[in-house]
């Protein structure tokens, strides 16, 4: 692009436009940008900061609620695990509950028996310590009336009174004895 | 662009060798300019003459069209689930499309077209804007080669979805013929109907867009042209109507701002409409 051509190009269109080729006729350019500057300068210090605050608003809103969102969303998960770990929990202590209360049976079980064992062995005791007094009662007093009937008897039959107690009671201590000794030796 | 910059520099040394420089052009007047059709046809930065002729337009049409996608990339890389103000600002240009103008004209169908019709709103809107950035000071839509495009692109939009849908039969039927009218009346409807249909619907298009654009700039440089003589040429009271003129080229600025936005609205909406007419069952 020499300047000859633009010179003949600027001579083909004449003096109305003066044949600049890349910018605009000199007082388009002058004007427009007088007032494009006033424009600029009220958008600049008046409209955008208004749109801006409004999209900055609008940005925090949309920001807020994503959060208010995720918020909301951790405390649900955060409500579930509780729960669930709250079930686990209370599934644990049933479990626990009902082993101790089989434990705590068996126990009272156990417990149950071994006083039934005790009481019956305690009964049988005393009914034998019973039964083994009365019976040394019993052969206290046969050994007593046996003699005495035995002597009475014998004193019949001999015609002779065994009245003097020291002999009688050895007679009779020996009659005993030997009749002991035979039952033993039968039973 | 180091070369185009050059051009610049070498263009003002050439300049001031014979007249005033770029910039003291700038801050004198030599008489009043009033704009003309030459505006849209800059001189040519290469291939002068031949179909790759590359102007100043051409130039704010890649500019525009990087910007945009640069702009884009950006966000799109940077993306998170909680936007920050860039990203906010983004989104918001993205859920205009998806909330005022996809759903309410095509319903739950429209999702598969939001693509398209977010990349025809968001360059449309690139395009235009570019007639009041400094050093830019054109539309890339204000030459009718990028809206026809544009409107073509929808044409075979609407059309190929028509027939992919219905078959070309029940397109045709269905679009030319439409139900519910007495047989005789075809006779008129049917013509106005085609007219419509194939020809009407993007020559509209195309030519809303580049008229608004033309029109925005003739307006806007007819203003800082009047602006320019008033307040360097013009002397005593005269001088005080450059505030007028200024006044009034800041409202338009203002006004092609909206513009900008407007037809960039209205092309997509229309390109929704006419998609959505192009699928319907019958209407």
């Amino acid at each position: 692009m020499t300047a000859q051509t633009l010179l003949m190009a600027a001579e083909e269109h004449g003096a109305e436009t003066e044949g600049n080729i890349i910018l605009p006729a000199p007082y388009d350019l002058l004007w427009s940008i007088v007032i494009f500057t006033i424009i600029a300068v009220v958008f600049a210090r008046v409209i955008l900061p208004k749109l801006q605050k409004v999209l900055d608003e609008r940005a925090e809103l949309i920001q807020g609620g994503i959060e208010k969102a995720e918020k909301a969303q951790a405390e649900a998960a955060a409500a579930l695990e509780e729960y669930t770990a709250q079930l686990t929990e209370a599934r644990a202590e049933a479990a626990r509950i009902r082993e101790d209360a089989r434990v705590e049976a068996a126990q009272i079980l156990a417990e149950a028996r071994r006083r039934a064992g005790t009481d019956a062995e305690r009964i049988v005791e005393t009914a034998q310590r019973q039964i083994d007094a009365e019976r040394h009662q019993a052969v206290v007093s046969l050994r007593t009336e046996v003699g005495t009937l035995a002597t009475d008897l014998a004193s019949r039959i001999v015609g002779e009174s065994l009245a003097d107690d020291a002999r009688q009671q050895r007679v009779i201590d020996a009659f005993l004895t030997d009749l002991e000794s035979t039952v033993k030796a039968e039973g | 662009m180091g070369n185009l910059l050059a051009a610049v520099v070498s263009a003002e040394a050439a300049d001031s060798g014979e007249s005033k420089s770029y910039i003291q052009q700038m801050f004198s007047s030599d008489g009043f300019h009033a704009p003309s059709i030459a505006e849209f046809f800059p001189p040519a930065i290469f291939g002068d003459g031949t179909i790759f002729e590359f102007n100043r337009i051409m130039l704010i049409r890649v500019i525009a069209a990087i910007a945009l996608l640069t702009i884009f990339w950006i966000a799109a890389s940077r993306a998170k689930v909680v936007p920050n103000r860039f990203q906010g600002g983004i989104e918001f240009m993205l859920d205009f499309v998806k909330g005022q103008i996809v759903e309410p004209v095509m319903g739950a169908e429209g999702k598969k077209f939001l693509p398209f019709l977010t990349t025809l709103f968001l360059s449309i809107v690139f395009f235009n804007i570019t007639g009041v950035i400094p050093f830019l000071n054109i539309a890339g839509t204000s030459l009718i080669g990028l809206p026809l495009v544009m409107a073509l692109w929808v044409y075979v939009m609407y059309l190929y979805q028509g027939v992919k849908k219905h078959g070309l039969g029940g397109y045709l039927k269905n679009s030319l013929f439409p139900p519910g009218v007495p047989k005789p009346i075809y006779i008129l409807l049917t013509p106005i109907e085609a007219l419509q249909v194939f020809i009407l619907r993007p020559a509209t298009l195309a030519l809303r867009l580049a008229a608004n654009m033309i029109a925005g700039h003739l307006l806007l440089v007819l203003c800082f042209a009047a602006t320019q003589y008033f307040f360097f040429e013009a002397a005593g009271a005269m001088k005080a109507m450059s505030a007028v003129t200024f006044a009034a080229g800041f409202a338009f600025v203002l006004f092609e701002i909206f513009v900008a936005l407007l037809q960039a609205y209205v092309f997509t909406m229309l390109s929704a409409v006419y998609l959505n007419m192009a699928l319907e069952e019958e209407h």
